[in-house]
């Protein structure tokens, strides 16, 4: 039996933007607490501290070895992933304290929620063994739970955290089980011995059931088809700026999750996760262009829309290759800056009355806000994958990804499933610029604005970044092969 | 006849099949699934400590103590969001649960 030994230097500065996350949150719960009327000085605190541990995660060493007994470790994917993930949590909460609505805005839990959210999410995507990644996800669903829910009295926002809860659940629960079994048959819960334990033999049933429920429960946070069928009422029902961190931050950690998941511990069972995952990626791809059709709530849409986008993630990650890999790392970052832009006009639709969701409350916008229907149009443009925007060119990374590992058909689907789903992006489009407008909405607040105008910048000018992009997704997915 | 890993897993099977139809095939109680959810944290716990036993490896035991505080947080928040829906809505039946479609 070995002593435990006390955590060395190398090891603390590994989780130590996780340690800042955690102590914050916590510093932060007790001032909310017991200082009268703090939600905003709490609110611009969370914000600091999510921005210092972006800072943080620049400064400390990559690349010192798995940590705390392999329970964790800081690779240039980790890092990469990580800021990224902190970055949408940081614009979500900058949407949030932009939004004019109560139960965000005055109850200081909010903030300190989407703390805990990202500290589960940075565990999640620094994960090195089955434990550490069941602790990770968990912390991370259960503050999303509540946040589904935060609305309290609503009857929409209690019925997303219900459903979100059960799904979800369950969703953990065929982890672990699929976990328990590859526990059991390679005798392992490190990535590294699992790997170990699977080659040189025949993989036991055991051990592919095992792989296939962790698949189907990573599946469900990331909302793949067909374990998606919570999404769209989660997105619907959550408060506005809940929905815009939904969409944004656990997509990514939760894909990066399944990155590593698939490359770390099952990179020799790639025969057996490519099936599932191109299954699951042309389902997502369909239903996501043609249920998204008949929508009229705007938030659906965008749940539909994350849907799609997800199986087209998915397209570059079936692959298998480090070519699709780091297809997949820029088109969740591609992804992430159009949903926030996305979100922030969807933030903006806001009368007098109070905030409206539906599509045709657009109609006009070009007349009564120029500013806002122009970018929210070259978003939509780019969601829908037209050149020379950032979508297309991660659409075509993903795609391109797949025919080099030959997976013609895929390929072919994806590309349909795309001009299928082109026609309702086409159609917001279409009824911002070309319909009799509705009644103006209330000005846009500064921190909306902020970011509609840089995740439309970054759409538009995409292809200045596309370079230095590509280059960092590059190392992140060398780090797998 | 001596009792084998064989068994253990046969059980926590059937226990975590249970908890997963209670939880798609019920058309109730919210609080059934609550219930069913925890059935599948069970089973997967069964499965955990008779692994850990069959292989001498402890860290199977070590997952299940982590998974039994995890279920108890869980179980929690559910019933907190039980509770909040029921006084918006004023029942916990699960056709009840139909504010959003499509």
């Amino acid at each position: 039996m070995n002593p435990i030994a006390a955590p060395t230097g190398d090891e603390l500065l590994t989780i130590l933007p996780e340690l800042l996350l955690a102590g914050g949150a916590l510093v932060l719960l007790l001032i909310g607490v017991f200082a009268k009327n703090s939600a905003r000085a709490v609110m611009m605190l969370s914000m600091l501290l999510v921005a210092a541990a972006i800072v943080v995660l620049f400064l400390v060493p990559v690349d010192s070895g798995p940590a705390f007994y392999g329970a964790v470790v800081l690779d240039p994917f980790a890092r990469f992933m990580k800021i990224a993930t902190l970055v949408a949590s940081l614009f979500a909460l900058i949407l949030s304290s932009g939004s004019r609505r109560k139960e965000v805005s005055e109850r200081f839990e909010y903030p300190i929620l989407i703390m805990l959210a990202t500290l589960g999410m940075m565990v999640m995507i620094s994960s090195h063994d089955i434990i550490a990644l069941y602790v990770g996800l968990e912390l991370q669903s259960l503050a999303l739970y509540v946040l589904a829910a935060i609305n309290r009295d609503s009857v929409r926002s209690t019925e997303a955290g219900i459903k979100y809860f059960v799904l979800g659940a369950l969703a953990s629960g065929m982890l672990l089980y699929g976990g328990s079994l590859v526990y059991g048959f390679t005798g392992q819960t490190s990535y590294e011995g699992i790997a170990a334990a699977m080659i040189g033999h025949d993989l036991e049933v055991g051990l592919i059931f095992g792989i296939v429920f962790i698949l189907v429960g990573l599946a469900f946070k990331v909302s793949a088809v067909p374990f998606h069928m919570w999404t769209p009422d989660v997105y619907q029902g959550s408060p506005t700026p809940v929905t815009a961190f939904f969409a944004a931050a656990p997509k990514l950690a939760a894909m990066a999750l399944l990155v590593r998941v698939v490359s770390e511990p099952f990179g020799a069972a790639v025969d057996q996760w490519q099936q599932v995952l191109v299954f699951l990626a042309i389902a997502s791809m369909v239903l996501g262009a043609f249920a998204a059709i008949g929508q009229n709530n705007i938030k659906r849409l965008m749940a539909y829309s994350a849907i799609g986008h997800v199986g087209y993630a998915l397209v570059g990650l079936s692959a298998g290759t480090e070519e699709g890999v780091r297809s997949v790392i820029v088109y969740l970052v591609v992804y992430l800056a159009m949903t926030l832009g996305s979100f922030a006009c969807i933030l903006s639709m806001r009368r007098a009355d109070g905030p409206v969701e539906n599509i045709s409350d657009l109609a006009g916008l070009s007349r009564t806000n120029p500013m806002m229907a122009f970018f929210f149009a070259a978003l939509m443009f780019s969601l829908a994958g037209i050149p020379p925007l950032a979508g297309f060119f991660a659409k075509f990374y993903v795609f391109s990804a797949a025919v080099q590992a030959e997976l013609y058909a895929l390929a072919v689907i994806g590309v349909v499933a795309s001009v299928v789903g082109a026609y309702y992006y086409l159609r917001i489009v279409k009824i911002m610029y070309f319909d009799e407008p509705a009644a103006a909405f209330e000005p846009m607040g500064g921190q909306l604005r902020g970011v509609l105008v840089l995740s439309g910048a970054f759409t538009l000018a995409f292809i200045l970044f596309a370079g230095p992009l590509n280059e960092l997704a590059s190392t992140a997915a060398g780090t797998f092969f | 006849m001596a009792i084998g890993l064989g068994h253990y897993l046969t059980v926590a099977a059937i226990l975590f099949t249970l908890g997963v139809f209670g939880i798609l095939v019920n058309r109730k109680n919210v609080i059934i699934m609550l219930m069913s959810v925890e059935l599948i944290l069970l089973a997967v716990n069964l499965n955990f400590v008779a692994f850990s036993s069959f292989l001498q490896d402890l860290s199977g035991q070590i997952f299940a103590l982590l998974i039994l505080t995890v279920a108890a947080a869980e179980a929690a928040i559910g019933l907190a969001i039980l509770v909040a829906f029921f006084r918006n809505r004023g029942s916990i039946a699960v056709e009840d649960i139909n504010a959003m479609k499509g």
